[in-house]
């Protein structure tokens, strides 16, 4: 019984195992050298899947701040900001609706909450930005009223952009090698290489 | 200006890189001399960084301003201000060698070549000098994918030869990408000195996530290091591959895996974490000891020069990998000293073997018939990188062997002490033998059946200037480094001081 819990607690992290193995396999014992690439893609992705997986948090939503979260520090900067204020209260109560909608799991509020996440995004970026000091981001932090808890780790899904990109680039140069080779020897038989390397002359 | 210098060091590679894919297939002659441009002006920003650490101590720069832990960080004390004025000058002289070299063997292919070749300048020197543990694995994947493409630029078995790199690389990297991922789940953090801090603070010393991210970490750069057992891509890439390609990819890449292992020991986990309390210190001394003894039997086995040579890198991995896991100071020392010396001398022994090629055609060690009276200067500076990778004195090879055999004899390590002395002597067989059939000719013993080189072709004929610079400032600077190991050592103690080697790990 323990045993099962452990496994349901840590799905993610046996099902990424497991995925890397595939993937290891296929690179260590296939013969064609297209399918080796294809295990290699399969590995890399299973490592995207623990990464993401760690940034996961139970009932938390995507880092994205709402109004009033962002609402107390405004009011205390509301000289530099008098023109957003305006701006900001004629979007209230869209948002409230909206992110009544997510707290109570609705479809339909999505396209409210879209924009409004629009907006907000650019209002924190301005309060970040007027503040001067090297910590522009714990300060921020503390001014705004928010629970780490309720949101997701969005640096793990950061880093794995980065993680993408550098697999599709590795994906891309393995292609082109194998082309090279398939154009040196006729053949991308893993095998059929080796043997051409043996017999012939090189 | 100064205080800008640390990024400046990336910055001159990276964007000449751009600029050289962009303007080289326009203008022929303008890709070399960019290239050379860019390496010589991030050699000065190394040695202004180095010489600012000496004075003032680790320089911290925050890139782009953020503050570490949330902004990237270069750091630079004196470990890595060392292996970067080390990456640096090597990539310049491998850079001038180029000149010529490329459009012989890769026509067509010199502007991709030399951007790529900047760009994995660039990737190797922003190894060495981040503070960040996923910026690291960035410029990992960097350096990784520009050395596939230059390897595949060679003949056919190296095309195979960087598919099968690719393959392991690949597998290297994502292990090290995995085991940040760990660190990051226990720590929270990504920044060098932030995670040794939440280390020690949170007592994270017995968790066994913490272990997983340090073995993971560790066997992934044993695989991008070519540690023996992991090193089935190294030889044939490296002999196979362009000359030009092999003189900056085998002295650096190895080197600067081990760079980051030290790094990662000292650094990151700390070596009491290293050392003490995963307790596999001896057993990695055994594995560099099979490392050793398997490069050095490989390499007697060869009859290609270039082959012969990638073997000796396999034995050099395994004398640095024992000498940082000796876990004591004067082997830590060594290991250190023996990063520099040995991408110094690779370079001499690889730029030998690329000149000996270009003149002769010719790929085994009987090429070198004659070339005493031939090519006097190029024979000089090979004896001086042969003498090094030998351990005569007074050059670099002996210092650095001399503290890692002190080293080992401290620990009490003996395997590993006979095994560099077996190693010693293997090197010394194979270099003399090269020696002595470019002084006498070719042995009687081998019979006649090969036609003869040097005879017909009477006088001297040295090789192109291009050529015999990097060759000669490399042997110059091995016998620097050697007459001035006291300074080096001086610096590196320095660094290890705050570590605390001597305390008696082990």
């Amino acid at each position: 019984m323990e045993a099962l819990e452990t496994l349901a607690d840590k799905f993610n992290y046996w099902v990424y195992i497991v995925i890397m193995m595939i993937g290891l396999y296929a690179m260590v014992s296939k013969n064609n050298l297209i399918k080796k690439l294809i295990g290699m893609s399969i590995f890399q992705t299973a490592i995207i899947l623990f990464y993401v997986s760690i940034g996961y948090k139970d009932g938390a939503t995507i880092p994205i701040l709402y109004h009033d979260q962002v609402h107390g520090a405004h009011h205390a900067e509301e000289g530099d900001h008098s023109d957003e204020a305006v701006h900001h209260d004629e979007e209230h109560a869209v948002e409230a609706i909206a992110k009544d909608a997510t707290h109570h799991e609705e479809g339909h509020g999505t396209q409210d909450l879209h924009e409004t996440s629009h907006q907000d995004i650019t209002q924190v970026d301005a309060h970040m930005m007027h503040n001067e000091s090297d910590h522009a981001f714990e300060a921020g932090h503390g001014g705004l009223n928010i629970d780490p808890d309720q949101f997701e780790n969005p640096l793990v899904h950061v880093l794995m952009l980065t993680a993408i990109v550098v697999g599709v680039a590795t994906l891309g140069v393995g292609l082109a090698i194998t082309q090279k080779i398939y154009g040196e020897f006729g053949t991308i038989e893993e095998n059929e290489i080796i043997e051409q390397l043996r017999t012939g002359n090189d | 200006m100064i205080e800008q210098a640390p990024i400046l060091i990336l910055i001159f590679p990276f964007l000449t890189a751009i600029f050289v894919a962009l303007v080289g297939s326009q203008v022929k002659s303008a890709s070399w001399l960019l290239t050379v441009a860019s390496l010589g002006a991030s050699v000065c920003a190394t040695l202004t960084t180095l010489v600012q650490v000496l004075e003032q101590g680790t320089i911290r720069y925050y890139v782009g301003g953020w503050a570490p832990p949330f902004g990237i960080e270069l750091r630079i004390d004196g470990l890595n201000a060392l292996v970067a004025v080390t990456v640096s000058v090597v990539a310049l002289l491998g850079a001038i060698y180029s000149e010529g070299r490329v459009e012989s063997e890769t026509p067509k292919k010199s502007s991709q070549y030399y951007a790529l070749y900047l760009l994995l300048s660039a990737g190797l020197l922003g190894i060495v000098i981040t503070g960040d543990a996923f910026n690291l694995y960035v410029l990992l994947e960097i350096a990784a994918l520009t050395s596939y493409a230059l390897l595949a630029m060679g003949n056919k078995r190296a095309t195979l030869a960087a598919f099968k790199y690719l393959i392991m690389g690949t597998i290297g990297a994502s292990f090290y990408l995995l085991g940040v991922g760990y660190l990051y789940i226990k720590t929270g953090s990504l920044n060098m000195i932030d995670i040794q801090e939440q280390l020690v603070a949170n007592g994270l010393q017995d968790s066994s996530t913490v272990q997983v991210s340090f073995i993971m970490i560790t066997v992934g750069l044993w695989v991008k290091m070519a540690f023996f057992p992991l090193h089935a891509w190294l030889p044939n890439s490296y002999a196979f591959g362009p000359t030009t390609s092999s003189c900056i990819m085998a002295p650096l890449v190895t080197k600067v895996m081990i760079y980051v292992m030290v790094r990662m020991v000292l650094t990151v986990f700390g070596p009491v974490y290293a050392f003490e309390v995963l307790e596999w210190g001896n057993i990695v001394v055994w594995l560099a000891v099979i490392a050793i003894l398997a490069g050095s039997i490989g390499a007697l086995a060869q009859k290609d020069l270039r082959k012969m040579l990638t073997f000796l890198i396999i034995a050099e991995v395994g004398y640095m990998v024992g000498g940082v896991w000796l876990a004591d100071e004067t082997g830590m020392t060594g290991a250190i000293y023996h990063i520099i010396s040995d991408a110094f001398m690779t370079l001499c022994v690889f730029l030998f073997a690329g000149i000996v090629f270009a003149k002769t055609g010719a790929r085994d060690i009987y090429a070198v018939e004659g070339l005493f009276k031939k090519m006097p200067l190029t024979m000089i500076g090979f004896l001086v990188g042969a003498f090094s990778l030998i351990g005569i004195p007074p050059t670099a090879g002996f210092f650095s062997k001399w503290y890692l055999i002190q080293g080992g004899i401290n620990s009490g390590n003996w395997e590993y002490v006979i095994a560099l002395l077996i190693s010693s002597l293997v090197n010394a067989v194979l270099f003399f033998r090269i020696i002595e059939i470019a002084y006498f000719g070719k042995n009687p013993a081998e019979g006649h059946d090969h036609h003869l080189h040097g005879d017909d072709h009477s006088g001297i004929s040295e090789a192109p200037i291009t050529q015999l610079v990097p060759l000669l400032g490399t042997a110059a600077i091995i016998l620097l480094i050697g007459i001035f190991n006291k300074d080096l050592v001086a610096v590196i103690q320095n660094f290890l001081e705050p570590f605390n080697l001597v305390a008696g790990i082990r």
